[in-house]
C-alpha cells in the first residue's frame, strides 16, 4: 500500500464520507444521553491491560497515530517562520532513513492547525502537500466576544485558505442547559464554514460532568458538526480517556441512527506513544476500525510526535533513542 | 505481515507473556509433585497429568493423595495448631503479611502459571486474580493484629479442611487461608485438579515466609482425596467452594459430626438493565459479568434481564460488542477469552446450549483457534423463566435473556431461581436501585458494576449458594468459635405419667398457633402433660408434617414483617414484654408446675429481660460500609434470614421460647417454633401474650409434640431458610442431613447445653441475620 492512496489517507471526511447534513435537534434524544462515571472510568481504567500492540504491528500503530496528528501551536508568540518550520515537520514528520527502514513512503501529518493570522503561510508552506490547513476559531479559546464576530471570524478562516475550522462551542450553553441555543449556534458556525469541514471543541474540561459531554456531543453533531473535539489545550482538564469513551459513543449512536459517521479529535495532554496507542486501541475497540483515519480522527497534539519518532527509532534500531536525534518542528 | 500492510488492516497482531519463566520453575520441581505436608513436599506418587487447556500440553505430573497422605496432613496441622494461635494474633500478622509481600514478588510468576494451567486470560491473572490475593492476605494481617482487642471472646475453629475450585485457583486458596490462618486455625487444602500448580507455589512462599512447618498443609487429587478430608475425624471445619451439587453431599456428609461448615456454591445471577440506565456501559459490564473468566464464575452475572423498552436496543448493542471480543491463547495480552479449563467441562456447555431450543442463539463472531478448549461467547435471548437455561447454571461464556416490564417483575423475575449468590443492577435512578438492592435475594448486588471484589466485602450467598462468608469482619465468624466452654446437654424427659386429676377442674384446651389464630393438629391426637406430683396439668396437641407446613405457609404469609422498621419491632418486642410481666405470676407458677422445680420466677424475668434487650437491639443491630478501594461505598446490610424453624430448649420451657423468638423477630424474621418436649405448656399459655401485643399474624407460630417428629419436616421443609435447634433430643445430626435438600442454614447444638441465663444476644443476632454487600459506585 501506498501511503498516498486517496482511500486510506483523505485528510478530510467529505471526499470519502457524505458529509453531516445535520438534522433538526431532538431533545428527548439529548436528554435521555446517560454517562455513568464510574463505569465509564472502569472501562477507561482496563483498556490499557486489555489491548496491547507489539514489534511491527506498535510500529505500524505509531505511524498511523502519526498520519492522525493535527500538528498543532497555537502561541502568542507565532510567527510565519515558526508556522513555516512546523509546516516543514508535517510534510516529513519522521525521519528518512527511519520510513525507509519501515518500508513506508509518502507519510504525513494529518493537518497544520494554527491561529487565523498563521493561515496565510501555512497554507503558501503546505502547498502541493495535500495537507489541510485547520484554523481555530469563534474567539478562540473561550469564545466569548461578540456573536457576529465569531461568525465572521469563520469567514475571514475559510477566505485565507483554512479547509478545517476548528470552532469553539459556548460553554455557558451546556451549563444552562439551553440545547436550543448550542445547537444554533453550532448550526450557524457550520453554516459559515461552507464547504470547509467544521469539528467542535467541547472544552469538556469546563462541562462538569459525563453526562454533559455526552448531552453536547449529541447537539453539535445534530447541528452538523463534521468533527466533535475535547479540548482547546487551553483549559485546566483536557483529552481524557473516559471523556473521549463518552464522546465516541455519542458518536457510534449518531451513525447508529442517522447513518453519517463523525469525526472524532481529542485534543491536548496527549504526549506519549503510549497514550496514542490507547487512544487508537479506544476507536477501534468502540468505533471500529474504519474511523482509524485521517478522514474521521485526529490528535490534536504538538509533543507527541516527537516521543513517536523515538520510539520508531528503537523499534529500528533495538536501543532506545535521543531527541535531539529528530527534527524538531 | 509488513509494517505496511498492517497500517492498512490495523490488526492487534500477536502480544504473547513469555511462560519462560513459569515452565523453567516447574521443570526445577522435576515437572512432578508430591504434596506439602509438614513444611516440606512430599515424594511425588501416583497420580495424575496436570494439562494446559488451551493446548493440550502436558505441565506437570501431579500425585493422587492417598488415605495416609491425609491422616498425615491432618495430624501436621493439629500438631502446629495450638502453637500458632498461641503465637497470638500480631505474630501470626507478620507471617501473613510476608505472604503478603512475596506473592507480590513473584506476582507475573503466579500470574503466568495460573493462566498456563487455568486458560484464563493472562490479563485477568495478572490484573485480577494475583493483586486480589495478595490483598486477601494484606486484609487478614490485619485482621490478625486486631483479632485480640476486636474479637475477645472469639477463637480458633482448629484445623481447617478448606476444598476449593478450579477457576479462580490461587484466588480461592487465598479467601480460604488467609482468614483461618489469621484467625490462628492451620490449613489442609486441596486444590482443584485441573488446577493445583499455584497452590503448590504457594507452598513453596509458605517455605519462604518461614511459615511454621504444619500450619499450611497441601494435598492434590481429585474428589476422592475431597471427601477423605470432608470424613475425617480430627478436621474441625469444613470449607467448601464449588458446586451445589457437591456442596449438598458435603452438607450430608457432615451433618452429626460437629464439624463447622461453610459452602460457596453455585448461581445464576440475575442483570438487570433498566431503561434509564446507560446502556454502552451496562453493555461494557456484561463484558465482566459473563465473559470474564470464559463465564466460569459462581457469580457470574448470567442471566440478563432487560427492562422491555430498551431490550432491543440493548441487545443489539451487546451483540455488536461480542463480535469484538478476541478469543485465543490466553496467554496473550491482548485476548478477551481465553480457554474452558477442560475438555469435560467444554463439553458440558456445548451439550447445555445444543440441548436448547428456545429463544434465539447467537454467538460472537470470532474464530476459535484450533485445537485446545474453546467455546465462543454466547447469548441467547427470547428465553422465559420455565427454560432449563433460565435456570441451570452452565459455567461458560453464555449468557440468557429475558424482559421485564416494570421493577416488580424485574425483582419477581430475578428471586425465581434456587440459588441467591449475586445480582447487577443498572440504572440511573437512585431510588430505584436502593429500593431493588434489598429485595433481591443474594448475597451480594453490584450497582451499576459487576464482579466487583474485595477482602473487606464479605462475598457468599443465600438459598442453594451456599452459606457462610468470605472476606470483611462478616468473614471471620466462619473461622472462629465462641471461647465459652460448654456442657453436655442430658436428654429431659417429660414427668411420668401421674394418673392424678386435673390440676384445673375447668378444662383449657391448648392448641397450635398458627397464622396468629389457635388451630387443631391435623392428626387429631393430643398428649398430657404431668405435674411432678402426678397431676393433670393439661393436654398438649401433637403435631406432624401437615401442621408443619400449615404453619410455614403462615410465616410466608407473614412476608411483610422483614419490612418493617427496627422501632416498630421494638415496640411489639416491648409490648410482649409488658404483657408478659403482667402475668409473670401465672408464667412463674405454670414452670414450676411443669418441671417441678422452682425457678419458675427467675426464668419469667429472664424472658422479659430478653425481650427487652431483644428490642432494644431491632433498631441498633447495624451493618457498616466497608472500605473498599473504590469511588464509592459497599453497604453491609443485615437482612433477616427468613424463615426460621427452632426446636426450642427443653429444660426452660418460656426462656428457650423467647429466647430465639426474641432476637429472631427483633431481626425481621419469621419463626416457626416447637415448643419445649416435655413443658410444653408455657409455649402454649404465651399466645395469649401474642395476641395481645399486636404481633402480626404468622410472624410467629408455635407447634407442639415430640422433638423428634417436627425436626424431619422442619429441616427438610423448602420453604424454611434456617433450623435451629436447642432439643435435648439428639437431633443435630437429622437436622443437618435433612436441611441438604435446599441448603438451610442450619444450628443446632450437638448436645451441647446452651445457657440460657446468660444475656448476650449476638451469637443469636448473628444467626438471625445475613449480612448482604451492596456495592454503589458513585461519580458524576
Amino acid at each position: 500500500m501506498d501511503m498516498t492512496d486517496t482511500a486510506q489517507t483523505a485528510h478530510l471526511p467529505q471526499v470519502t464520507e457524505p458529509r453531516n447534513p445535520g438534522m433538526a435537534l431532538d431533545l428527548d434524544w439529548v436528554h435521555g444521553a446517560q454517562a455513568n462515571r464510574s463505569a465509564i472510568e472502569r472501562r477507561a481504567a482496563t483498556l490499557p491491560g486489555r489491548r496491547s500492540v507489539k514489534k511491527e504491528y506498535q510500529a505500524a500503530w505509531l505511524l498511523k497515530a502519526i498520519s492522525c496528528i493535527d500538528l498543532t501551536t497555537l502561541a502568542g508568540d507565532d510567527t510565519a517562520n515558526r508556522v513555516r518550520r512546523l509546516c516543514a515537520k508535517a510534510r516529513q514528520p519522521v525521519h528518512v532513513d527511519l520510513l525507509e527502514a519501515l518500508g513506508v513512503g509518502g507519510l504525513t501529518v494529518g493537518a497544520v492547525c494554527v491561529y487565523h493570522d498563521m493561515i496565510a503561510p501555512a497554507v503558501d508552506a503546505l502547498e502541493g502537500s495535500g495537507i489541510p490547513v485547520a484554523a481555530v476559531s469563534t474567539g478562540f479559546p473561550a469564545g466569548l466576544s461578540p456573536f457576529h464576530l465569531r461568525v465572521a471570524e469563520i469567514g475571514e478562516s475559510v477566505k485565507a485558505g483554512a479547509k478545517e475550522i476548528d470552532i469553539v462551542i459556548s460553554r455557558r450553553h451546556v451549563l444552562e442547559g439551553d440545547w436550543q441555543a448550542l445547537y444554533d449556534e453550532m448550526k450557524t458556525f457550520r453554516e459559515a464554514c461552507g464547504a470547509a469541514h467544521v469539528k467542535a471543541i467541547l472544552a469538556t474540561g469546563e462541562l462538569g460532568t459525563l453526562r454533559n459531554v455526552a448531552r453536547a456531543s449529541l447537539v453539535c453533531m445534530m447541528a452538523g458538526a463534521d468533527f466533535i473535539k475535547t479540548s482547546t489545550g487551553k483549559e485546566a482538564v483536557n483529552a481524557t480517556l473516559p471523556v473521549s469513551l463518552v464522546m465516541i459513543r455519542a458518536i457510534r449512536d449518531y451513525h447508529e441512527r442517522t447513518g453519517y459517521r463523525i469525526g472524532y479529535k481529542p485534543a491536548g495532554g496527549i504526549s506519549k506513544a503510549k497514550d496514542a496507542l490507547t487512544y487508537l486501541a479506544l476507536i477501534k475497540e468502540e468505533l471500529g476500525d474504519r474511523w482509524l483515519r485521517p478522514d474521521l480522527f485526529r490528535f490534536g497534539a504538538s509533543s507527541l510526535l516527537g516521543d513517536i519518532e523515538r520510539q520508531l527509532e528503537h523499534h529500528v534500531t533495538g536501543a532506545y533513542s535521543a531527541g535531539y536525534r529528530h527534527a524538531i518542528a | 505481515m509488513t509494517v505496511k500492510e498492517i497500517l492498512d488492516t490495523m490488526d492487534y497482531g500477536p502480544a504473547p507473556e513469555s511462560a519462560a519463566e513459569a515452565l523453567t520453575w516447574l521443570v526445577d520441581q522435576g515437572d512432578r509433585f508430591g504434596h506439602f505436608i509438614d513444611g516440606a513436599f512430599t515424594a511425588p506418587g501416583p497420580g495424575f497429568d496436570s494439562r494446559n487447556p488451551a493446548t493440550g500440553e502436558v505441565l506437570a505430573t501431579l500425585t493422587q493423595a492417598s488415605g495416609e497422605e491425609v491422616n498425615a496432613a491432618v495430624a501436621a496441622a493439629r500438631r502446629a495448631q495450638h502453637k500458632w494461635e498461641r503465637l497470638g494474633g500480631p505474630g501470626r500478622a507478620r507471617y501473613l503479611y510476608a505472604i503478603a509481600r512475596l506473592l507480590q514478588k513473584h506476582a507475573r510468576l503466579f500470574a503466568v502459571l495460573e493462566t498456563l494451567d487455568n486458560g484464563k486470560p493472562i490479563r485477568e491473572s495478572r490484573d485480577i486474580d494475583i493483586p486480589l490475593a495478595q490483598r486477601h492476605f494484606y486484609y487478614h494481617a490485619g485482621m490478625a493484629q486486631l483479632m485480640e482487642a476486636e474479637l475477645p471472646d472469639r477463637q480458633a475453629i482448629g484445623v481447617c479442611g478448606q476444598i476449593i475450585p478450579w477457576n479462580f485457583p490461587l484466588l480461592m486458596l487465598a479467601w480460604k487461608v488467609a482468614p483461618a490462618l489469621a484467625m490462628g486455625n492451620t490449613v489442609v487444602l486441596k486444590p482443584a485438579e485441573y488446577t493445583t500448580l499455584t497452590a503448590l507455589l504457594f507452598s513453596d512462599i509458605c517455605r519462604q515466609a518461614g511459615l511454621p512447618k504444619g500450619v499450611v498443609n497441601i494435598v492434590t487429587g481429585d474428589g476422592a482425596v475431597g471427601e477423605m478430608i470432608v470424613g475425617h475425624p480430627d478436621i474441625d471445619k469444613i470449607a467448601f467452594t464449588g458446586s451445589t451439587e457437591v456442596g449438598r453431599k458435603i452438607r450430608a456428609a457432615t451433618a452429626g459430626s460437629g464439624k463447622a461448615l461453610t459452602l460457596e456454591l453455585g448461581g445464576k445471577s440475575p442483570y438487570i438493565v433498566f431503561d434509564d440506565a446507560d446502556l454502552d456501559s451496562a453493555v461494557e459490564g456484561l463484558v465482566d459479568a459473563i465473559w470474564f473468566n470464559q463465564g466460569q464464575v459462581c457469580c457470574a452475572g448470567s442471566r440478563l434481564l432487560v427492562h422491555e423498552p430498551v431490550a432491543e436496543r440493548f441487545h443489539d448493542k451487546l451483540r455488536e460488542r461480542m463480535d469484538k471480543l478476541r478469543l485465543g491463547d490466553p496467554l496473550d495480552k491482548c485476548i478477551d477469552v481465553g480457554a474452558v479449563v477442560d475438555p469435560v467441562q467444554l463439553k458440558t456447555i456445548s451439550d447445555m446450549v445444543a440441548g436448547n431450543t428456545a429463544g434465539q442463539t447467537y454467538h460472537a463472531d470470532v474464530a476459535l483457534p484450533e485445537g485446545g478448549c474453546f467455546y465462543p461467547p454466547t447469548l441467547i435471548t427470547g428465553l422465559a423463566p420455565s427454560d432449563r437455561l433460565m435456570q441451570e447454571e452452565i459455567f461458560g461464556p453464555v449468557l440468557v435473556s429475558t424482559t421485564f416490564r416494570t421493577p416488580g417483575e424485574a425483582v419477581q423475575l430475578a428471586n425465581n431461581t434456587r440459588y441467591g449468590l449475586a445480582a447487577t443492577v443498572w440504572t440511573e435512578n437512585l431510588n430505584l436501585a436502593l429500593d431493588i438492592a434489598p429485595m433481591l435475594a443474594a448475597g451480594v448486588v453490584w450497582v451499576n458494576a459487576t464482579n466487583l471484589f474485595d477482602a473487606a466485602a464479605g462475598f457468599g450467598g443465600v438459598r442453594e449458594s451456599g452459606f457462610g462468608r468470605e472476606g470483611g469482619w462478616e468473614g471471620l465468624s466462619a473461622y472462629t468459635r465462641p471461647k465459652a466452654r460448654t456442657k453436655a446437654l442430658s436428654p429431659v424427659p417429660p414427668m411420668p405419667e401421674g394418673g392424678g386429676a386435673p390440676a384445673d377442674p375447668l378444662d383449657r384446651t391448648a392448641k397450635l398457633y398458627i397464622g396468629g389464630k389457635q388451630a387443631r393438629p391435623d392428626g387429631g391426637y393430643s398428649r398430657p402433660v404431668w405435674s411432678k406430683s402426678g397431676a393433670l396439668l393439661g393436654h398438649v396437641p401433637i403435631a406432624g408434617r401437615k401442621d408443619v407446613r400449615n404453619a410455614v405457609e403462615a410465616a410466608q404469609a407473614a412476608a411483610g414483617w422483614a419490612g418493617t422498621s427496627g422501632h416498630l419491632r421494638a415496640q411489639i418486642l416491648y409490648y410482649l414484654a409488658e404483657n408478659l410481666s403482667a402475668r409473670a405470676g401465672e408464667f412463674a407458677h405454670r414452670i414450676d408446675a411443669m418441671t417441678g422445680r422452682r425457678g419458675g420466677e427467675k426464668e419469667v424475668q429472664a424472658s422479659i429481660q430478653r425481650l427487652f434487650t431483644a428490642a432494644a437491639w431491632a433498631d441498633k443491630y447495624d451493618g457498616q460500609v466497608h472500605g473498599v478501594p473504590i469511588r464509592g461505598v459497599a453497604l453491609a446490610m443485615k437482612e433477616p434470614v427468613g424463615i426460621i424453624g427452632a426446636l426450642c430448649a427443653d429444660e426452660a420451657p418460656l426462656l428457650g421460647l423467647v429466647g430465639v423468638l426474641a432476637p429472631a423477630i427483633a431481626m425481621g424474621n419469621r419463626v416457626v417454633l416447637a415448643a419445649s418436649d416435655p413443658f410444653p405448656l408455657a409455649a402454649t399459655d404465651f399466645y395469649q401474650v401474642l395476641d395481645t401485643s399486636d404481633v402480626p399474624a404468622g410472624v410467629v407460630n408455635i407447634l407442639t409434640g415430640p422433638h423428634a417428629d417436627l425436626a424431619a419436616p422442619l429441616a427438610a421443609h423448602l420453604g424454611v431458610d434456617a433450623v435451629w435447634s436447642f432439643s435435648s433430643s439428639d437431633l443435630s445430626g437429622a437436622i443437618e442431613r435433612a436441611s441438604a435438600g435446599n441448603l438451610k442454614r442450619t444450628w443446632v447444638n450437638h448436645g451441647q447445653a446452651t445457657d440460657w441465663q446468660a444475656a448476650d444476644l449476638r451469637r443469636f443476632l448473628e444467626a438471625a441475620t445475613e449480612v448482604k454487600n451492596i456495592w454503589v459506585p458513585y461519580g458524576e
